[in-house]
This record gives C-alpha cells, sequence and structure tokens, in this order.
C-alpha cells in the first residue's frame, strides 16, 4: 500500500531541493561581475540539465543499487534506465513509491555539483565545465552518495536484502542530508579546481565586487526555502524526525546568520547583507548532517560556530592566493565540517539519531567516526577533482583566454548581455538575421522573395542590410 | 549666451531644479554621472575584503541662459546645491557660439 502522506511529503521535498539549483544561480549571479551574470546562472542550470539524464541512465543505480563490494559503489547496472522500478511494490518496500526517492534524490546530485561552480566564477569554458560535471558527477558524486546514504536492508527474518555503502553502514558515521556527500565534497572540488584553472586575471587587486546584491538575497531565500527539503525530506518519511529536523535547521540556521553578522561589525564595523545572505547558507550546510542528530538548544550553539568560522574563512583565499571566486571552501567545505564533526560533540540520545556526542557523556566514539567520515570524503573528492580538472584542462582547455575574461564571458561564450538599462536599448544596433533551420527558408528570405518585383523603396535603397523590413 | 554646467550631489537636484525655476530658466538636461574630486571615493567591504570605490555618484546639470542672467543664475544654483560638507560639487560657465532650436529653426538668443 502507497503511504500517501510520505509519498506527498517526498515528492514536494524533491521539487522543494530542485528550487535549490535555480536559487544557487540567483545567490552565485548575482555575486559576479554585471558580464558574467548568465554564464554563473547557466552553471546551475547545465547541470541541472545534464544530471537529471545522467541521474536517470545510471546514476541512481551507481548510487543505491546493490553495492559491488567493499561499500565503494552500486551496481551500474542493477537500475539502469529505472526500466524495472515503475511497478508499484510499496506492499513489500514500505509504503513510498521508489521513483518518489529516485525523484528526491536526484536533485541532491544536481545542487551538490553546481555548488562547485562558484569556485570558477568567470573564467570556465561552458563546455568544458559541461564536461566537467558529466565526468565528474559519474566518478565522485555517484559513489560518495553510495558510501553516504546507501543503507543496507534487512528483511523481517534479518536476511541482508540489500548492501550499501561503507560510511553509512560500516563505519557508522552520521550524516543525515549530507554534509560530507554533499558540502564537504563540493567544497574540496571547488579548491581542487580554483587551483587547476588559477586565479581570474585581476585577482586580489580589482575591484570584484558583487554586481546585484539583492539577486544574492533572493537566492539565499530560495536556498534557504528548498533546505527544508533538502534536510526534513531526508527522513523519507513525513515523520517526527522530519520535523525535528525542520526545527534544527530553522534555528541553526538563524543563530549562523547572527554569527556571521556579529564578525563583521566587530572586524568591519558595518553588518551586510551578503554576510547575512553568506551567514544563512553557513548555517544550513552546518545542520545539513546534524539535523537529525542535535537538540534544538545543540543546534543554536552549532549554527553560531558555523556563522562565526565561515566568515573568518572566506579571508583564507587572500591569505593563501587561491581564488575561489564565491567562497565554495569557505561556506561548504567548512560549514561542512562544522557540521559533521560538531555533531561529534553536540549530538544528543534525545534526539532522533539515538547518539550521545562528547558534550553529552558518548565519549569520543561518535566523534571519530565522523571525523574519518569527513576527512574520507575531503581527501577522496579533492585528490579525484584535481585529476580530473587537470585532465580537461590539458585536452579541451578548461579556462577562457585572457582578452574574452577582459570582454566578459557572457558576451563571448553565450553571445548575450545580462541588462539592458539604457533608455537607447539594444546598443544601438538592428535586427540582422533569423537562424533558422537551413532546409526551410527564413521569414526574411521568403520576404524579400515576395517582394521581388517590386519597386525597391527609399528604405530598401538607403539601409540595404534591411532591405527586407523596408519592402 | 552662456553654458552653465555643474556637478552637484543626487539629492540636491530638486532643491537646485526649483530655484532655477525661480529665476527663470526655462529648461535643463540632467545627467547620472560619476567621478571623484578632492573628497576621493569611499570604501566598501565584500565577504571581508576591502574595495576602495573611487567613482561617487554625482548629477550633472547643463543650463543654457543669456550672458545677463548667467550670473544671477549661478548664484542661486550654488546657494541651492550647498551643504557645507565636502564633495558639494562644482560649477563652470561657457561661452555659446551658437544655439538652435530644432523645431522651428530659430538661432541665437531666440533659441533660449
Amino acid at each position: 500500500m502507497v503511504n500517501t502522506g510520505d509519498t506527498a511529503w517526498i515528492l514536494t521535498s524533491a521539487a522543494l531541493v530542485l528550487l535549490m539549483t535555480p536559487g544557487l544561480a540567483l545567490f552565485y549571479g548575482g555575486m559576479v561581475r554585471a558580464k558574467s551574470v548568465l554564464n554563473m546562472m547557466m552553471m546551475s542550470f547545465g547541470a541541472l540539465a545534464l544530471i537529471s539524464v545522467l541521474w536517470v541512465l545510471y546514476g541512481y543505480s551507481m548510487s543505491f543499487g546493490n553495492d559491488v563490494g567493499a561499500g565503494l559503489l552500486g551496481n551500474p547496472t542493477e537500475f539502469l534506465g529505472l526500466e524495472g522500478l515503475m511497478e508499484d511494490t510499496t506492499s513489500e518496500t514500505g509504503g513510498l513509491p521508489v521513483m518518489a526517492f529516485v525523484g528526491f534524490q536526484a536533485v541532491f546530485a544536481i545542487i551538490t555539483t553546481a555548488l562547485i561552480s562558484g569556485a570558477i566564477a568567470e573564467r570556465a569554458k561552458f563546455g568544458a565545465w559541461m564536461v566537467f560535471v558529466g565526468i565528474w558527477v559519474t566518478l565522485v558524486y555517484f559513489p560518495i552518495a553510495h558510501w553516504v546514504f546507501d543503507f543496507t536492508l534487512t528483511d523481517g527474518d534479518g536476511v541482508v536484502t540489500h548492501v550499501g555503502g561503507w560510511i553509512a553502514n560500516n563505519l557508522g558515521a552520521i550524516d543525515f542530508a549530507g554534509g560530507t556527500a554533499v558540502h564537504i565534497n563540493a567544497g574540496a572540488a571547488g579548491l581542487a579546481l580554483a587551483l587547476v584553472l588559477g586565479k581570474r586575471t585581476g585577482f586580489g587587486g580589482e575591484a570584484m565586487r558583487p554586481h546585484n546584491l539583492p539577486l544574492v538575497m533572493i537566492g539565499a531565500g530560495l536556498l534557504w526555502f528548498g533546505w527544508f527539503g533538502f534536510n526534513a525530506g531526508s527522513a523519507v518519511a513525513a515523520n517526527n524526525t522530519a520535523a525535528v529536523a525542520w526545527v534544527n535547521t530553522f534555528v541553526a540556521t538563524g543563530a549562523a546568520c547572527l554569527g556571521w553578522l556579529l564578525v563583521e561589525k566587530v572586524r568591519d564595523g558595518h553588518s551586510t547583507s551578503l554576510g547575512g545572505a553568506s551567514g544563512v547558507v553557513a548555517g544550513l550546510v552546518a545542520i545539513t548532517p546534524a539535523c537529525s542528530a542535535v537538540s534544538p538548544l545543540g543546534a543554536i550553539p552549532l549554527g553560531l560556530v558555523s556563522g562565526v568560522l565561515c566568515a573568518l574563512a572566506v579571508g583564507l583565499k587572500y591569505r593563501f592566493n587561491y581564488d575561489d571566486s564565491l567562497d565554495v571552501v569557505g561556506v561548504h567545505l567548512v560549514g561542512g565540517l562544522v557540521g559533521t564533526i560538531g555533531l561529534g560533540f553536540l549530538a544528543t540520545s534525545a534526539a532522533p539519531a539515538g547518539v550521545d556526542g562528547l558534550f553529552y557523556g558518548g565519549g569520543a566514539d561518535q566523534l571519530w567516526r565522523q571525523v574519518v567520515g569527513a576527512l574520507a570524503v575531503l581527501v577522496v573528492s579533492f585528490v579525484a577533482t584535481y585529476i580530473i580538472g587537470l585532465l580537461i584542462q590539458k585536452t579541451m582547455g578548461f579556462r577562457i583566454n585572457e582578452d574574452d575574461e577582459l570582454t566578459g564571458i557572457d558576451s563571448v561564450v553565450h553571445a548575450e548581455t545580462g541588462y539592458d538599462f539604457s533608455a537607447l536599448g539594444g546598443g544601438g544596433g538592428s535586427h540582422t538575421q533569423e537562424h533558422a533551420l537551413p532546409s526551410r527558408p527564413t521569414r526574411t528570405a521568403r520576404a524579400a522573395e515576395s517582394a521581388a518585383p517590386a519597386e525597391p523603396s527609399l528604405f530598401a535603397a538607403s539601409l540595404p542590410h534591411r532591405s527586407t523590413e523596408g519592402a | 549666451m552662456r553654458l552653465v554646467t555643474a556637478i552637484i550631489k543626487p539629492f540636491k537636484l530638486e532643491d537646485v531644479k526649483t530655484a532655477l525655476e525661480l529665476h527663470g530658466v526655462e529648461g535643463l538636461t540632467v545627467s547620472e554621472v560619476q567621478g571623484y574630486g578632492r573628497q576621493r571615493g569611499h570604501t566598501e567591504v565584500y565577504r571581508g575584503a576591502e574595495y576602495q570605490v573611487d567613482f561617487v555618484p554625482k548629477v550633472k546639470i547643463e543650463v543654457l541662459i543669456s550672458a545677463e542672467r548667467a550670473a544671477a543664475v549661478v548664484d542661486a544654483l550654488v546657494e541651492a546645491a550647498r551643504t557645507g560638507q565636502i564633495g558639494d560639487g562644482k560649477v563652470w560657465v561657457t561661452d555659446v557660439e551658437q544655439l538652435v532650436r530644432v523645431r522651428t529653426g530659430e538661432r541665437g538668443p531666440d533659441a533660449l
């Protein structure tokens, strides 16, 4: 029997999490310079498009297929194309249609990969990025999602019916919604790619300030909203755990925002809107792994620490001279570490996960599992991403050239510009040509044909490039 | 004929416009401009990174006026634009050699 409550909540959560990626596009888009806003947003939309297809083809199977050995990878062919998953099997699987879970997990793969784009803003070839997305999600995300999110299942008689990944089952690290698989993973990958591509021309000298902070605020708001699907949806049911996760997510985010704003006020003299938006994300990141394991009172210090540490960590790129343009490392890697390792201290057995951390008398048992899980994902993601990035750099080239970068990646790579605010509009140009399919004549060509016998008008004579419109 | 050009603080535009109307100015051109004088710019902070912003937003006003009335108009403009703080701007006056009203073809002072 289908459990309609669970199914409705998970399908809703999946849609909420999907909205996070367009939200991220706005969040990142507002932070770059005006000449790069479209490319920045397209990196998210490109990841959305490609991973949607790859997930159905083999991604779900690589992440949630039966383990092929040592908890490292799901069987890529078990659910190939999802062909076998359309039948209603809820009488055996406990109420939630498999396809609801397939959809919910798909959007995690997309947002994780899109997060990386902030580290290489304004300078990556769009084609190279798309190739990277396909390779990275296949070789890094799908396996790591298996490690972290795929739980071993047993039937009523204790017989194992499905074998999952090593972090979730063998190590026993707690990562409720993706502190390791999503945020540490994306943060480490962002650092690797920022190192492979190198700094933007003028980094550290020129003013590279955000061109549209209201876009950043809208984006942060959409991420915030969608994140309730991300965390509370990760209960994979409409139940008490989901409700606890919701409230923890809610309060940690507020605390982190306050933490970031306080650091700015004390250090710089002003609390900024960008700081507020960033603090929100820092809190959401940190509570992601921990939202089932801590109490609301534990979520407050966790969020606060994340807001403060991330606010300090975004300055590291200037000290160590790497151009992690939009602070994927400072926010997602650092926030992911705070949440994943912090729950080793702050977990309480009163919360749904039922484990005591160091501060609640549980000793270091959960703490070391958290540290091992976090470091494993960090190292594997960094090394694998560095190699993938380097291969793309050496073969097809990852960066646009310096002239194009100075001109602006939007106009060079996408033949568009984000804004036209001038009273004149259109940049003083005129409509020159329609790109239609070559097999059928374009409207302008047909118009020219039918107008041919007529006298050419004065307009046509004086403005030859617009002759068809004049005729 | 004279061209009076003024660079002023944007929020002073309304005061200046009112003052000019009182002095019989019947038309003016306004543009949003940016630049700096001795005041220089200001600093902004994004995620802890401090940026020096050199160009300050200002409003540029251009007024065409007869030679006799130029001095009074300049005085009124300066009076209306002044706050006494740094960055109040500048006003300068230049000679205008020729003037044409596009619609009628009138030339010289008739076109004012």
